[in-house]
């Protein structure tokens, strides 16, 4: 099955996360990357902002602190997920129930990573961003609708526009799975490669 | 006659258009580490999927290893270790464990290997693969999805990016690295700047650089956002390819790895070389650097309300005073490593400011070369010999280190490094550890004196 339940629609409570450049050493610290599966990191995101060193939770944390420890949406600060290539930070995200992270550019790596796991990326005008960390502030717990069809986004009065690449929006509408997917241009990648001189084909020595 | 190296390196790379937008781009060269390829692995065997091509990738062991001995330092690391090795068993993929001689940081055993040639397309799950645009080739680092992707396929989806050109005029005067011209153009650009874009570096100051120069300066083009970048091949890249060729291949040659004289980049950026010192980093984000000669920023540097919240957030993280002069600030530990600056060049570099000195009393001091053959190098030169002499000390096996803290080489909660890496986030080299990044000899010149120093006043 390539094809997963769509979604076309985002709605939660958005939590204010204004620092800039928030890198992947941040969002996931190393010490829970010494793993050979995808799970158990939920725990791991921003584990040096939500906990002490004791382990007791830091309460002026946004997301330990109602309404936000139900944000499903972050409104971020500008270049969010910088850094690391590690994908350790995209599930810790999504396994913290972190649906869309909305800001105003995200490191390259990192948007690639997001759009494999369903986390959407919307990105807005720093102004619009600037709103909607406002709204996330002051909502007590209102929610921002995240509409991929139509790229916009709602909040309260707000409703702003958004950028997305036409191929992140089909990846996260579809959910579909890329590996499988580009198995289906097996034949173009063949002849891709008969097009290559032997001096073009790398073979490492073992 | 109006393409970029960039925009040549993705043509020559086109598998074919996908209908959303995307391209299937094919990747001639996929280089994995033990921690950000498990779970791609796993994904094979769920979907009953095969290596495409296996001869195309090599594994190396470089993050989480300890490197005061080639055996696992915990049970942890070494399950990751014993996992990448049984995965590259079962698939027929080169491994490169833990006393191979030719292991090391995977970004220095590359091109120790012959394994980069201009016009390659190579891809790896660590940000740091831009270092392959030293050689003209189009590196770049990829997640975990994608390492199954290009496992799979040999291919990736690709998304032609925007193209930046950083022309650095003139010459730098001496004293001023690779390292501190690729600070510079973070300082100016920014740490987001190039998001979006790959980036080519033009310009004299870049020509008059040698490989393991331009490695340096593409290796933290990522710290600016660059997801690729490039430096077109010349003269000192094909002495660098000659006899290097690892088995004969690599030899792309089809084309002029070179921008063409009519080609316009989206963005440009100049910087004259003259007015580039020793830079150190003073807060938590890369392009948070200022001279050596110069103060750490105070608030009164910063108009908007967010600037100066950023600036007292990283100070407080950073235990620093505004406007504190850069050489007073003491350091516990001094580190020279990464895939930035542990080639045998930068372990020269850093020999001759410690040859004939002692590190500092209170200093620990460490250098862990960037690979195993590199280590053998630099031990015939008698390098070791003057870093140990001096007070280093010299770690006999090869990794990442405390660039990121992964294995046992682990920074305290308050500890101030010198460090001649890459990253100088909350946390990098451990849970409240204070890094400051500058170029290998800079973090000699620290290890001496104890405090940041200005290299130019070694003699």
């Amino acid at each position: 099955m390539k094809d997963k339940p769509m979604t076309k629609t985002i709605k939660g409570i958005a939590a204010p996360l204004p620092l800039a450049n928030v890198d992947t050493d941040v969002i996931m610290p190393k010490r829970f990357l010494i793993t050979i599966t995808r799970e158990g990191l939920g725990n791991g995101t921003f584990a040096d902002l939500r906990f002490d060193t004791a382990g007791g939770q830091r309460q002026e944390f946004i997301l330990n602190k109602a309404p936000w420890t139900q944000a499903s949406i972050l409104v971020v600060g500008d270049n969010f997920g910088c850094g690391s290539s590690r994908e350790h930070a995209v599930w810790g995200l999504r396994q913290l129930g972190i649906d869309a992270c909305i800001g105003t550019g995200f490191a390259g790596i990192f948007y690639d990573n997001a759009r494999k796991n369903g986390l959407a990326l919307p990105v807005v005008s720093p102004s619009t961003r600037d709103a909607l960390l406002q709204f996330a502030s002051d909502a007590c717990g209102g929610e921002i609708s995240i509409d991929l069809e139509k790229r916009t986004i709602a909040a309260g009065k707000l409703s702003e526009p958004f950028e997305m690449d036409d191929a992140t929006q089909t990846s996260l509408i579809r959910g579909r799975d890329d590996t499988l997917d580009s198995l289906d241009y097996a034949g173009a990648i063949r002849d891709f490669e008969a097009g290559l001189n032997n001096e073009m084909r790398v073979s490492v020595l073992k | 006659m109006n393409r970029t190296l960039y925009d040549k390196l993705v043509d020559a790379h086109k598998v074919c258009d996908l209908p959303d937008g995307d391209m299937l781009i094919y990747v001639d060269f996929h280089i994995m580490n033990e921690y950000t390829s498990p779970q791609a692995f796993s994904g094979l065997d769920t979907k009953g999927l095969d290596v495409w091509r296996p001869e195309a990738h090599l594994a190396v062991v470089d993050h989480v290893n300890a490197t005061r001995s080639s055996e696992p330092h915990d049970a942890a690391s070494k399950l990751l270790i014993d996992n990448l090795q049984a995965n590259c068993t079962k698939h027929g993929i080169a491994f490169y464990g833990l006393g191979d001689p030719r292991q090391g940081i995977e970004h220095v055993v590359v091109p120790e290997q012959g394994l980069v040639a201009p016009g390659m397309l190579i891809a790896c799950g660590d940000s740091h693969t831009t270092t392959y645009g030293a050689y003209g080739a189009l590196g770049f680092g990829i997640g975990t999805s994608e390492v199954e992707h290009v496992l799979a396929t040999q291919t990736l989806r690709y998304k032609r990016m925007k193209t930046m050109r950083v022309t650095l005029n003139g010459e730098t005067a001496p004293g001023v690295t690779a390292k501190d011209i690729i600070m510079k153009v973070v300082q100016v650009v920014g740490a987001g700047g190039a998001n979006g874009f790959a980036v080519e570096f033009a310009g004299s100051a870049i020509r008059g650089l040698d490989m393991a120069g331009r490695m340096t300066v593409c290796n933290m083009a990522v710290e600016l956002g660059a997801r690729a970048a490039l430096i077109a091949a010349d003269d000192i890249t094909e002495r660098a390819l000659q006899g290097h060729h690892h088995s004969g291949h690599c030899a792309f040659e089809s084309e002029t790895w070179v921008s063409d004289s009519e080609a316009v980049f989206d963005k440009e950026f100049t910087i004259a070389g003259a007015e580039i010192e020793p830079l150190i980093t003073w807060g938590t984000s890369p392009d948070q650097s200022v001279p050596i000669t110069a103060n750490v920023p105070s608030k009164k540097n910063f108009v908007s309300p967010k600037a100066k919240a950023a600036l007292e957030r990283a100070l407080q993280y950073m235990g620093l005073t505004e406007g504190q002069p850069a050489q007073s600030i003491k350091i516990d530990t001094a580190f020279i490593g990464s895939c930035t600056n542990s080639r045998i060049e930068d372990l020269r570099e850093a020999a001759k400011i410690l040859d004939g000195r002692k590190v500092a009393d209170g200093v620990e001091a460490i250098v862990v070369p960037g690979s195993a053959m590199t280590r053998i190098k630099a031990e015939a030169e008698g390098l070791r010999a003057i870093f140990e002499a001096a007070g280093f000390e010299w770690r006999p096996e090869a990794g990442c280190s405390m660039c990121l803290a992964m294995n046992d080489d682990i920074a305290m909660d308050g500890e101030r490094v010198a460090s001649s890496t890459n990253r100088n986030f909350e946390g990098r080299q451990g849970r409240g550890a204070r890094t400051h990044l500058m170029s290998p000899a800079m973090v000699a010149a620290a290890a001496v004196t104890g405090h940041l120093a200005d290299v130019r006043d070694f003699k």
